[in-house]
């Protein structure tokens, strides 16, 4: 009965699924992250401490510093960052109708990164004042100004009279990404070996930055950009069939591509900040989504950054356990266990595997 | 935070200009200790107060004991639960520990910090284990083992002071990577090592490690190549290094003069460094 009422009205059955994997995908988030709150390198436990808590006892210092100041921002950074790269990489991938689309192609990630490479490498010229100041947040917020400046920059270049070309953008992106990676390579070049390891650690990325000051700033800048890009399931859904064809559906065009722009942006650009390069997040949870769910993006952007979230969570509970007491750059797992997946689903696409 | 971290950075100035005050006015329990830096680590050992160290860097490869400890991964990419779970007393590490949040949740967990002075110089390894003894409050064995570095030390520099040739023009290579050569300048271990052997180093126009363009190597004009000993590392035979072009026009192609030496010996500037030294010199003593 159902299965032939289903089959004439596909579209229902597909936001059903993606209903239904809203429920899935966050009892699994809650999961993962009462686990990311319970692993970790030093033996101290997170049940332990709720016991203590509830008798009224006080924890001791490595308790609390542990679970804390060390595994809570973790979490909060794990959800932003993945939530952020994961529904910035559905968006790209629906704004340009290209599935190769990540938030790296807008060259924002080249412009962090430029960011940070100046800090590590020029940082100690600055004058004291500001260094002081900002400490520890002078890598962060350089990298911020870095993705802004060159998100910006490609909003300029690519907007003509109110319209903004996709297409010129996506080229321009490109363009910019490999400036800024030129300029990277200058300082690079400038760089002493101590400062180069620096830069290599940087780049493969890691939660292990945590800190509450960084996500009081970091932290409102991604749930906001995140959110906002979460309400552009229908613009994109419009924008498949072309930009004249959703114009004649009533949808606002260039301001659905300003939005998506800025809050991919906003969201990756600050991201990459905190947390360093991260790759395949963007690329590969889009593509799962679609496989299970379908390409509707009205539940894919939310599935998206519950899956993301998850998925970060996970791959970075792996990273501080399995080389303990040490701790893996989280951007090889991810590109470890993101490159196969992705491989997969490209294979299977084409028929070259049955599973 | 501004003035959390303005006090923090005054403590490290104090810690670091004033240790040997700091350790009269301050004792720390140093029943579980750190050590980041392979220098600080090979002093500790050689302190004999290794019994009391429970974990190490990765840059902490000698002596090979200090390879059972447990491994809280690179200097510079520390992670704070890691560091923790080793239920440290006392953290002894060189300039360079980070990543600045780590050390900020070290500090919020009241774990004592203690950084090393580390100049490339001879008066350096005896600062650093003066401090290190301070900190670990054995002053007396300190005292014992900086006087024995440092009369080793004197050794090689009586000998530097000694020799009748003209100083050789040695070229550090850090590596061959990719045909390009990746030389040391100035304010580097290599150029510190190099200067106590009574060599002079053939590249001073910058600091670091910089790869060469091939003409700048003709025009240093090296007597003596001298390079890291690595296992399995073949693609640096004195074969194949003098034959690239840039190479064939040295005075040391024309000798054949590599000289391979251990990378943490080398470079370590820690108690082995009068043994690397006099090493060092009795080879560019033989190549003449």
């Amino acid at each position: 009965m159902m299965a032939s009422d289903t089959a004439a009205l596909p579209f229902v059955d597909r936001r059903n699924t993606a209903r239904r994997a809203h429920i899935w995908l966050g009892a699994l988030l809650v999961l993962v992250s009462l686990a990311s709150l319970a692993v970790g390198a030093s033996g101290t436990s997170l049940w332990g401490a709720l016991m203590k808590l509830a008798q009224g006892e006080a924890l001791t210092l490595t308790e609390r510093v542990v679970l804390w100041d060390i595994r809570a921002p973790r979490l909060v950074m794990g959800i932003c960052v993945g939530s952020a790269l994961a529904v910035s990489g559905a968006v790209m991938q629906g704004l340009f109708r290209n599935p190769l689309a990540d938030p790296g192609i807008l060259g924002v990630t080249s412009g962090a990164s430029l960011g940070a490479v100046t800090i590590i490498v020029l940082g100690a010229a600055l004058p004291a004042v500001v260094q002081t100041t900002l400490g520890a947040g002078l890598l962060p917020v350089a990298a911020f100004l870095g993705a802004w400046g060159s998100m910006l920059l490609l909003y300029r270049v690519s907007t003509r009279a109110g319209r903004t070309s996709v297409a010129t953008m996506l080229l321009a992106g490109i363009a910019l990404g490999a400036l800024f990676a030129a300029f990277s390579g200058v300082l690079i070049f400038l760089a002493n070996d101590m400062q180069l390891r620096e830069l290599t650690f940087w780049s493969l990325g890691s939660l292990a930055g945590a800190s509450w000051l960084k996500l009081s700033v970091a932290g409102p800048v991604i749930l906001v950009s995140v959110a906002l890009a979460c309400t552009l399931g229908r613009g994109l859904n419009a924008l498949a069939l072309g930009e004249a064809a959703a114009h004649h559906m009533g949808v606002p065009v260039e301001r659905t591509k300003a939005v998506a722009i800025l809050a991919v942006s906003a969201a990756t650009g600050t991201a990459v900040a905190i947390s360093g390069g991260i790759g395949f997040i963007g690329i590969v949870v889009p593509h799962l989504l679609r496989l299970a769910t379908g390409p509707d993006h009205r539940g894919l952007l939310v599935n998206a950054g519950l899956l993301g979230a998850s998925l970060l969570l996970v791959a970075d509970m792996v990273a501080r356990v399995v080389v303990a007491p040490a701790e893996l750059p989280i951007g090889i797992l991810t590109a470890l266990l993101g490159s196969p997946v992705f491989l997969w689903i490209l294979l299977r696409k084409r028929g070259l595997v049955d599973m | 935070m501004k003035r959390r971290t303005l006090m923090q950075g005054l403590a490290k100035t104090a810690v670091a200009c004033a240790l040997p005050l700091a350790a009269l006015a301050q004792a720390y329990d140093t029943s579980r200790i750190v050590t980041i830096g392979g220098a600080t680590t090979e002093i500790v050992f050689a302190l004999g107060e290794a019994d009391r160290l429970v974990a190490r860097d990765s840059t902490s490869l000698h002596p090979p004991a200090a390879q059972d400890l447990p491994d809280i991964g690179y200097m510079r990419a520390l992670a704070a639960e890691g560091v923790l779970s080793v239920q440290p007393t006392l953290i002894l590490t060189e300039p360079g520990a980070g990543p600045p949040e780590t050390i900020s949740v070290l500090e919020a967990a009241a774990l004592p910090l203690v950084v090393v002075p580390a100049p490339y110089s001879a008066e350096g390894i005896l600062t650093k284990i003066t401090a290190i003894g301070d900190a670990l409050g054995v002053p007396d064995k300190a005292q014992t083992l900086a006087d024995q570095v440092r009369a080793e030390l004197d050794d090689v520099a009586a000998q530097v002071a000694n020799d009748t040739d003209a100083p050789k023009r040695v070229l550090f290579v850090l590596s061959t990577q990719g045909g390009r050569i990746m030389a040391s300048g100035t304010n580097t271990a290599a150029d510190g090592i190099i200067t106590l052997a009574g060599g002079i180093n053939a590249i001073d126009q910058f600091e670091g490690y910089r790869q060469l363009t091939a003409e700048a190597i003709s025009t240093a004009a090296p007597d003596v190549v001298l390079m890291m000993d690595r296992e399995g590392d073949h693609s640096s035979t004195a074969e194949t290094l003098f034959t690239m072009p840039e190479m064939s026009t040295t005075p040391a192609a024309q000798t054949g003069a590599l000289v391979k030496m251990d990378g943490l010996l080398l470079l370590g500037f820690g108690p082995r460094t009068p043994k690397a030294a006099q090493a060092l010199h009795d080879v560019l003593q033989e190549q003449s």
